[in-house]
């Protein structure tokens, strides 16, 4: 079994160190049984997505009707706001400094002192992608009412709906948003998945999709959802994805990509070139739907074969990069450079997509594209072994690889460091065991 | 598409920055371009030559006042929209190759040619032409030979079909494909190359032709109107003077709200959003550079000015309900539900204050709506991330100087 110590992150105010944990009762205003009774929250149901991938209508000849409630500008970040100025989040996320680091790249980098004091390391086991879900560990259900923002769910409607004080539903298990009291950047949420059926941390068709529903009811490119699968840095063994608001391109979109396949729902799938994470970008088809069901397959085929990964969903809804790693498993296997691992960062989605969080002014002072790459190239495959994860996927999608077609004009160029290329005779992330899914998450 | 904003008060932000007869002058051109304004909430064309009118089968009234992002439609590439909003954001220059889409529906490729004008005293962009040039498919079969021949290998008897397809489907508009039948992996395989026509040298060079043509138009008539503009960047924008992405995205916010700087002898306003204009009656260059004192009067309790100004000065947020006097017609006073928030930038130092008002008659409880105080909350929350990232491009320009010159 393979494990890794770290901090874990403080998504919320009622997530104190697991073994102290049973001892806090209720009367907190949870989400258990307990407490539910009576709890109201706005809830928006967003439109029925259409088409949207290929269909979206020419704007001039279209005014669409203007929506009750602006989902992002009003509702996001007028109740994350709110929040702020209760003082519920453990620091002010605009008061911690944050540049672009110099380069091609675009690398941006914060420096982030609070975000992971006052927690001891833990342990967590990074061999198993898949679960089960552990009602005794902290999940979302613990959190306190005033951390919820508001109630989500994709709607049966050609229009929004908005109800600004309704009452949670035990019976349906209602999605929900809340903050993350640990923010990387401003309007730092999660979405939460049925949250009362305590599902485990794994995609499925159903919940990627209202995730990818709520990038695309944002509106806005500059803010996105992401998710962390475990053994890819999710701490939290509960179903959610991340999302905030940040108005700058990440790197991984920026990147240049080379179109390996479409599919028959017209979903088009590329790898990336010239960055120092191997992923795949799905982007187009039929309806945002297919693209969402084609990720979800190749999802499911990734925790199948128990291969950590993370996702961001990006463009609306319109652009979403799957990310295979190993980090943590190389880690726990004492294979990652000691430079690299003294930063403590961890390379989940944010980091990634482009997004450093450092914890060290040090760090941040000498933050440098090369530095970054070099953190990010221990994350991503081998050649070799994202090859036969991309088999892996194209099977379970039901797609060979049939041609490759070089798209956009493509300049090679040698990574910064020269990492990636040079360990290309590792088998990194490769299926450990497919152990069953009874054994227990974090270990104390 | 954010806010329209009525065609006169476009166009009379054209005119008063240069001399009369400009847009004549600028009829004179046969380009194809458009400049826009992103000191207008919405940055709207406000201005639009008869060749981009042509070009796109629209009347100059359905294209004054709209975004250039209207414009494009399903098959326009992601990745270059990103790049014209990064060069926006960056306020650079930019060539690319973009597919837009005329009245009809059908879509065509052209070169896009941007530039920010800067106003040659103060650094600061005040306008952005974009100029169209149409492709005519010729490159496409040499790029597609000399990619081909490194990489796939195959790549040349596939270039001629390519070569036909991304001239045809011009032709024909939509993805009508009335010819032969391809087999389904071709047609497929024409789509996806559609996505890429590439502009020739000389269309490159057309394209700089006609920005430099309009810039020294403009540049002429700006001097005759007393502020000189120009393409390049003479000096940096000065500590009292916004960004040219701070306020776009300032712009998308319909509340009423101001920016006082409190770096600045007496925190004068430094932007004031259209809704506060229309709240208090004054019109935007009244109030820059003010303090928000001219809203108060001799009713106005002064143990809230004093509770505001101690917030201020501890760095607080506090909200207060404040008698303010207008300057509407009837010179009517309105009690103003005002929160006020320090707002940071990227380094995390407080550069801003902003003020949002509420009149408080104003504040109906509809049942479909956000609460007020969340709504007005939003307003700091939008200006925060407005600012933070704002000031994330500047350190950009910081380091690459450089590149803001065409």
């Amino acid at each position: 079994m393979l494990s890794i110590k770290r901090v874990p992150t403080v998504v919320s105010n009622y997530q104190k160190d697991e073994a102290a944990d049973e001892s806090v009762g209720c009367g907190r205003n949870c989400l258990g049984a307990c407490c539910i009774n009576g709890a109201r929250l706005p809830l928006y149901a967003c439109k029925k997505l259409e088409k949207s991938g290929a269909g979206e209508k020419l704007v001039i000849s279209h005014e669409a009707r203007e929506p009750p409630v602006a989902f992002l500008e009003s509702l996001v970040l007028g109740e994350w706001e709110d929040r702020f100025q209760r003082g519920l989040f453990r620091y002010d996320v605009t008061a911690c400094e944050t540049k672009v680091i110099p380069g091609k790249y675009g690398f941006v980098a914060q420096l982030n002192e609070g975000r992971h004091l006052k927690k001891r390391p833990t342990e967590f086991r990074v061999d198993k992608v898949l679960q089960s879900f552990d009602g005794n560990k902290f999940n979302f259900t613990k959190v306190g009412q005033e951390e919820l923002l508001f109630q989500f769910e994709a709607g049966e409607d050609g229009e929004v709906q908005f109800f600004p004080c309704m009452p949670l539903d035990a019976e349906n298990s209602p999605s929900v948003v809340a903050i993350n009291v640990s923010p990387i950047e401003y309007g730092h949420v999660l979405l939460i998945p049925r949250v009362l059926d305590c599902l485990p941390q794994r995609i499925d068709h159903k919940s990627l999709l209202l995730a990818v529903h709520m990038a695309a009811e944002a509106a806005n490119p500059y803010f996105r959802l992401g998710y962390n699968s475990l053994g890819a840095f999710a701490t939290i063994n509960h179903l959610h994805f991340q999302a905030y608001y940040l108005a700058m391109p990440f790197p991984l979109e920026k990147a240049l990509s080379k179109k390996m396949i479409t599919t028959v729902s017209g979903v088009k799938i590329s790898e990336l070139l010239n960055y120092p994470v191997r992923s795949l970008l799905f982007e187009g088809g039929n309806s945002m739907q297919d693209l969402s069901d084609t990720v979800s397959d190749a999802c499911v085929c990734l925790q199948n074969n128990n291969i950590p990964f993370n996702i961001l969903i990006s463009d609306c809804g319109r652009q979403i990069f799957l990310m295979p790693q190993c980090y943590a498993e190389k880690q726990a296997l004492g294979e990652v450079s000691p430079e690299v691992l003294e930063t403590q960062v961890n390379p989940a989605v944010w980091e990634i997509s482009g997004h450093m969080v450092l914890k060290r002014k040090e760090d941040y002072e000498g933050a440098s594209e090369e530095n970054a790459w070099r953190l990010l190239a221990e994350a991503s495959l081998s050649e070799e072994r994202f090859k036969e994860v991309n088999d892996l996927i194209f099977e379970a999608i039901g797609c060979s690889n049939q041609e490759e077609e070089l798209e956009g004009t493509i300049v090679h160029q040698q990574s910064p460091s020269g990492s990636v290329n040079q360990k290309s005779n590792r088998t990194h992330g490769g299926p450990i065991t497919n152990g069953t899914a009874s054994e227990c998450l974090v270990l104390q | 598409m954010s806010i329209t904003k009525s065609s006169e008060s476009v166009e009379e932000s054209f005119n008063a920055r240069y001399s009369l007869w400009i847009k004549e002058a600028l009829d004179e051109l046969p380009h194809s371009f458009t400049i826009t304004d992103p000191f207008i909430s919405g940055h709207p064309i406000v201005f639009a030559s008869p060749g981009f009118l042509k070009m796109t089968g629209y009347s100059r009234e359905e294209v004054i006042g709209r975004n250039g992002r209207a414009f494009q439609g399903p098959k326009t590439n992601r990745r270059s929209i990103m790049e014209i909003r990064e060069a926006i954001r960056e306020e650079r220059p930019i060539q690319v190759n973009l597919l837009n889409y005329r009245k009809s529906g059908s879509p065509f490729w052209m070169l896009f040619h941007m530039i920010p004008v800067f106003e040659k005293m103060d650094g600061k962009v005040i306008q952005f032409v974009a100029v169209q040039v149409p492709i005519s498919g010729q490159e496409h079969h040499h790029r597609k030979m000399r990619n081909g021949s490194g990489l796939s290998g195959d790549g040349s008897d596939r270039s001629e079909l390519v070569y036909g397809s991304c001239r045809r489907e011009v032709c024909l508009g939509a993805f009508v494909r009335k010819d032969r039948a391809l087999p389904v992996e071709c047609d497929e395989q024409g789509l996806e190359n559609w996505e890429h026509c590439e502009a020739s040298e000389s269309e490159k060079l057309k394209a700089v032709e006609a920005v430099n043509n309009v810039l020294s138009i403009l540049a002429r008539y700006s001097e005759l109107s007393g502020g000189l503009v120009c393409g390049k960047r003479y000096c940096l924008r000065g500590a009292d003077c916004l960004s040219s992405s701070l306020v776009i995205s300032l712009g998308r916010i319909k509340q009423s709200f101001v920016l006082t700087n409190p770096c600045l002898p007496d925190m004068p306003i430094v932007y004031a959003s259209d809704a506060f204009l229309t709240l208090t009656g004054y019109k935007r260059q009244e109030v820059l550079g003010q303090n928000c004192r001219f809203l108060t009067g001799v009713d106005t309790d002064s143990s809230v000015l004093y509770e505001m100004k101690e917030c201020i000065l501890k760095g607080q947020s506090c909200t207060v309900q404040i008698l303010n006097y207008s300057n509407r017609k009837d010179k009517s006073t309105f009690w103003n539900l005002l929160h006020i928030s320090p707002v940071r930038n990227a380094s995390g130092k407080t550069a801003y204050f902003v003020g949002v008002q509420v009149e408080a008659s104003c504040r109906n409880a509809e049942s479909e709506e956000v609460r007020p105080e969340t709504r007005q909350l939003s307003v700091v929350g939008a200006v925060r991330v407005a600012v933070r990232s704002s000031f994330m491009v500047f350190s950009i320009l910081g380091n690459m100087s450089g590149r803001c010159h065409i």
